[in-house]
C-alpha cells in the first residue's frame, strides 16, 4: 500500500515508512517512545508471522514485533 | 554528610535484596542494560555465579547478585533486570530504578549490545541522568566484528564523559579492563563528566523551577534534575518511591500540574534523537549487510508456511535424539545398577541381615533409586544440552512470534508464549517467570495454565512410557519415530490445552481483553557449545535428578513398607489401589498408577518409579535386568495401549507438584487461585483420560 498517513500494520512486508504520529496515550505510548518511535523515524517492516499477525518491524536496528492491534495506532508515511 | 548517604543506601540495597549479609565492606555496583545484550553473561563472567542466561526478554526479575575479588577489593555486584528504559511502565523497570536511585551504587555498568547502540543509548542516557558514576560497557564486540559493525570507543567516550569498555564477555575479552575501570571510578581515580541532554527552552525551564524548589530536601543524595524531569513526566511510582525512601514528600514540595502530553513526548524524542545523533558520530557499518543472515534464517523458522511445521519438526529431531540416544546408556546403566542389587543382596544374605531391613533398604530405597537414576539419567543428559542450544540460540522468541497469534485469541498476553517455553524446564521456573506479564489478569492465566506443558520431571514418564510400551511391539527404526511422534503430539496437545483453558479462563473466571505489548526478535547468536552442556548438565540435570532422588529415597521405603505391610492377606497398597480402582478404571488407569500419581505430588519425578515398585512389591516377582522387562512387568499387571495413552495423558494434564503450587500460592499471594490452578489441569485430565477410554472401549476398540 502505498500512500501518506496510512496506520503501520498496513504497509507491506519490506516497505519502509516513516513515523508520523501515535494515535495512543498512556503506556503503551510511553513504550513506544521507549522503543524509539519517534516522529520521523524510519521503520521496515520486515515479515508477518505464520498467521498474518503480529508483523516483525525494524525500528532503530532492532526487530520488533507488534499486533496490528499496536501497530494500527502508529501512523505513518509510506516510502518508495 | 557522606556517612549518612552511604548508610541510607545501604539500607535501601538491603531492603531491596532482602539480604542480612554484611555487604558493608564491599564496593557496591550494579548491573543495567537492556535485555538481550548478554548483561548476565558478563554478570557471570565476572562473579562465577552461575545463574542461568536466557537469550530472551525479562529473564531476570528478581535482582541476583554475586561477588569478585579485584586488587585488594570485593565487590557486590547486583544484576538488575534487563530493561529498555527507566520509565517504569513494568516492575522490573521500577525495581532496576530504585536500585540506581536509591541504593547509592558505589559505581553502575551499563550492559550494551554493540551491534545495536543506538537503541541502547537510550537506557544509558537516563542512567546518566540520575548518576555520573558510570561505566558503559560495549559487548558483543565480536557478534559486531562478525556484522561488519565497527564502534570508535575513544569518541564515544569522549562525547559521553564517562569511562567506555569493548568486551567480548562470551569469550571474556575485556572484561580485566571493565573491572579495572569499575575499580578506579569506586576509588575516585577517574572522575566523570556525563553528557548532559539539553531539552527545549520550556522544559529547561520548567525544570529550573523545580530544582529550586526541591534541591534543599534532597541533601545531595539524589539528582534534583532527575527529580524535576521525573515531575514533568508525571511519574507516579518514582514520586512515590522518592518518598518511601528519602522521606521527601513531593506532593507537598513541587508544583501539581496537569502533566503535559506533549512535553513527556519532548523529553522521550529528545533522548532519542541525542542517541541516534551519538550513533552516527561513532558507529560505521557496512551497509545493509549485517541483518543479511539472521533475516535468511527467519526466513525458513518463521514464514507464513514453513514457520509452524519447521517449530514442530525441531521439536520432533529433539526428542527422536533423545530416545534413540538414551536407549543404550539406559539399558546399560540398568543392568549395572541391578547388577550391584544382585550383589547387595547376595552380601545381605552372607551378613544374615534381617528380612524387614534387606527389603527396605535394598528392594525398597535402592531398587527405586536404580530406577530413577537409569530411567531418567541419559534422556536428561540429552535432552536438556538440546534445549538449552535453542534457548541460547534465540529461537524462543519465534515460538513466541510464530505462536503470538493464537494467544491472542485466546485473549491472553503474547509473552504467555515465553512463560510457557519456561515451563518446559520447569513449571515453578515458569510461574515466577509470569511476573514478566503486567497486566494481573492475563499473569494469573499464564500461571494457572502453566502446568499443561510438560516439565524436567514429566519428560523421563512420557519418554520412558513412549519408547518402552507405544512403540515397543514394533522393532527397528520405525519404533523410535513412533516414540517420538507420540511425544510430540503430547507437547503440542499441551500448547493446545493451554490455548484452551486459557480461552475458557478468559471467559469466565477472568474475563478481558488482551492487553498490549511488544516482542523483540533478538540476532541469533552462536551457542557456546562446551558452555551449554555444561550448564544443562549442572543446572539442570543433576539438580532434577538430586530432587528425584532426595524424594524418591524415602517415597521408595514408603511404598515398600505400604506393600508389605499386611492386614488380613492383603497390603496396605492394595487397600488403597483397590479404593482408588474404580475411578481410575474409568479413566483407562489402575488405581496402583493413580496411587502413583497422588504420591508424586512432591515431585512428579518419582511417578514412573512408585508404579513400577508397586507392582514389583505386590506379587509379581521378576528381575528387571533391561528396560524390556519393563514393558513385560507393565503387560503383566494389565497395561494395554489405552493405559499407556492415559498415563501419558494424565501425566500430562493432572495436580500440578507441590513446589509448583507453593510458587503459585507465593505468587499470587491466594489460595483461591492456587486452588483453581490445582484444578484447572486436573479436571482436564480427568475429563480427557475419561472421554478417550469410554470411547476406545465403546468403539471396542479394547476390551
Amino acid at each position: 500500500m502505498k500512500g501518506k498517513n496510512i496506520p503501520l500494520h498496513m504497509i507491506a512486508c519490506g516497505k519502509s515508512a516513516k513515523v508520523k504520529e501515535l494515535t495512543t496515550a498512556g503506556s503503551l505510548r510511553r513504550r513506544m517512545l521507549d522503543l524509539g518511535l519517534v516522529n520521523g523515524t524510519i521503520v521496515e517492516a520486515i515479515r508477518k508471522s505464520p498467521s498474518g499477525d503480529p508483523i516483525a518491524y525494524e525500528i532503530r536496528g532492532a526487530v520488533i514485533a507488534l499486533r496490528s492491534e499496536e501497530a494500527s495506532k502508529i501512523i505513518v508515511d509510506v516510502i518508495d | 554528610m557522606a556517612f549518612i548517604v552511604q548508610a541510607t543506601g545501604i539500607d535501601a540495597i538491603k531492603k531491596m535484596l532482602k539480604t542480612k549479609s554484611n555487604i558493608t565492606d564491599a564496593f557496591i555496583v550494579a548491573l543495567a542494560g537492556n535485555p538481550n545484550t548478554g548483561k548476565s553473561t558478563v554478570f557471570n563472567s565476572l562473579t562465577g555465579l552461575n545463574q542461568h542466561t536466557g537469550n530472551w526478554t525479562g529473564k531476570t526479575v528478581t535482582t541476583a547478585q554475586g561477588k569478585y575479588q579485584f586488587k585488594d577489593k570485593s565487590f557486590t555486584l547486583v544484576d538488575l533486570p534487563g530493561t529498555y528504559s527507566l520509565s517504569s511502565h513494568s516492575e522490573e523497570e521500577e525495581i532496576a530504578r530504585n536500585f540506581i536511585c536509591f541504593g547509592s551504587p558505589h559505581a553502575t555498568i551499563v550492559v550494551t549490545d554493540a551491534t545495536c547502540l543506538e537503541r541502547n543509548l537510550n537506557l544509558l542516557l537516563q542512567i546518566l541522568e540520575i548518576t555520573d558514576k558510570v561505566v558503559l560497557c560495549v559487548n558483543l564486540m565480536d557478534e559486531a566484528k562478525r556484522k561488519k559493525i565497527w564502534i570508535d570507543l575513544k569518541k564515544l567516550s569522549k562525547i559521553l564523559g564517562i569511562p567506555v569498555v569493548g568486551t567480548s564477555a562470551r569469550s571474556g575479552e575485556g572484561l580485566e579492563e571493565l573491572m579495572h575501570t569499575v575499580y578506579k571510578l569506586c576509588h575516585n581515580q577517574i572522575t566523570t563528566n556525563p553528557i548532559k541532554i539539553k531539552y527545549n527552552e520550556k522544559i529547561e525551564e520548567l525544570i529550573q523551577i523545580t530544582e529550586e524548589k526541591i534541591a534543599k530536601f534532597t541533601n545531595r543524595k539524589i539528582s534534583s534534575r532527575w527529580i524535576s524531569l521525573k515531575n514533568i513526566e508525571g511519574d507516579k511510582t518514582f514520586l512515590d518511591s522518592l518518598d518511601k525512601y528519602l522521606g521527601i514528600d513531593s506532593a507537598k514540595i513541587l508544583p501539581n500540574e496537569e502533566v503535559d502530553l506533549n512535553l513527556r513526548d519532548q523529553l522521550v524524542s529528545s533522548r532519542v534523537i541525542l542517541a541516534e545523533n551519538i550513533s552516527s558520530q561513532v558507529v560505521s557499518c557496512k551497509k545493509e549487510k549485517e541483518y543479511d543472515f539472521d533475516r535468511k534464517v527467519d526466513n525458513i523458522l518463521t514464514s507464513k508456511i514453513l514457520g509452524i511445521p519447521a517449530m514442530i519438526a525441531l521439536l520432533g529431531i529433539i526428542f527422536w535424539i533423545t530416545i534413540v540416544g538414551a536407549n543404550i546408556p539406559s539399558t546399560v546403566i540398568a543392568k549395572m545398577l541391578f547388577g550391584l542389587e544382585e550383589r547387595l543382596t547376595a552380601l545381605s544374605v552372607a551378613y544374615r541381615l534381617p528380612n524387614w531391613l534387606h527389603g527396605t533398604l535394598i528392594l525398597g530405597i535402592y531398587r527405586t533409586l536404580a530406577w530413577v537414576v537409569s530411567v531418567m539419567l541419559p534422556p536428561m543428559a540429552i535432552f536438556f544440552p538440546l534445549f538449552t542450544f535453542l534457548e541460547d540460540l534465540g529461537y524462543l522468541p519465534r515460538v513466541a512470534f510464530n505462536l503470538d497469534n493464537f494467544f491472542k485469541k485466546a485473549c491472553t498476553h503474547g509473552k504467555q508464549a515465553l512463560t510457557m517455553c519456561m515451563g518446559f524446564g520447569c513449571n515453578a521456573v515458569g510461574v515466577i517467570g509470569c511476573r514478566i506479564i503486567e497486566s494481573p489478569r492475563e499473569r494469573l492465566i499464564a500461571t494457572i495454565t502453566n502446568f499443561f506443558v510438560p516439565c524436567n520431571g514429566r519428560f523421563p514418564t512420557l519418554i520412558t512410557i513412549s519408547t518402552i510400551f507405544i512403540a515397543g511391539a514394533d522393532v527397528g527404526p520405525l519404533r523410535t519415530v513412533i516414540a517420538t511422534i507420540t511425544i510430540t503430539g503430547i507437547i503440542i496437545l499441551g500448547v493446545i490445552m493451554t490455548l484452551v483453558a486459557s480461552k475458557i479462563l478468559s471467559k469466565t473466571l477472568l474475563k478481558g481483553l488482551p492487553s498490549s505489548f511488544t516482542l523483540e526478535l533478538p540476532p541469533y547468536r552462536n551457542p557456546q557449545i562446551g558452555r551449554i552442556i555444561i550448564r544443562s548438565i549442572f543446572d539442570r540435570t543433576i539438580f532434577v535428578l538430586g530432587r528425584a532422588t532426595a524424594v524418591a529415597a524415602p517415597a521408595g521405603l514408603f511404598i515398600w513398607l505400604m506393600a508389605n505391610t499386611n492386614v488380613r492377606d492383603l497390603s496396605l497398597l492394595d487397600y488403597c489401589a483397590a479404593f482408588l480402582q474404580p475411578f481410575a478404571y474409568l479413566l483407562g488407569m489402575d488405581g496402583y498408577i493413580l496411587m502413583a500419581f497422588i504420591l508424586g505430588i512432591p515431585a512428579n519425578e518419582i511417578v514412573m518409579p512408585i508404579i513400577i515398585m508397586s507392582y514389583m512389591a505386590s506379587g509379581t516377582i521378576i528381575e528387571l535386568e533391561s528396560l524390556a522387562a519393563l514393558r513385560i512387568l507393565l503387560i503383566s499387571n494389565g497395561w494395554t495401549w489405552l493405559t499407556a495413552i492415559n498415563v501419558m495423558l494424565f501425566c500430562l494434564m493432572h495436580f500440578p507438584c507441590a513446589t509448583t503450587l507453593l510458587t503459585i500460592k507465593k505468587e499470587t499471594k491466594s489460595w483461591k487461585w492456587t486452588l483453581v490452578s490445582f484444578l484447572v489441569p486436573t479436571i482436564a485430565g480427568i475429563i480427557i483420560t475419561f472421554t478417550v477410554t469410554q470411547i476406545s472401549r465403546l468403539s471396542k476398540l479394547i476390551v
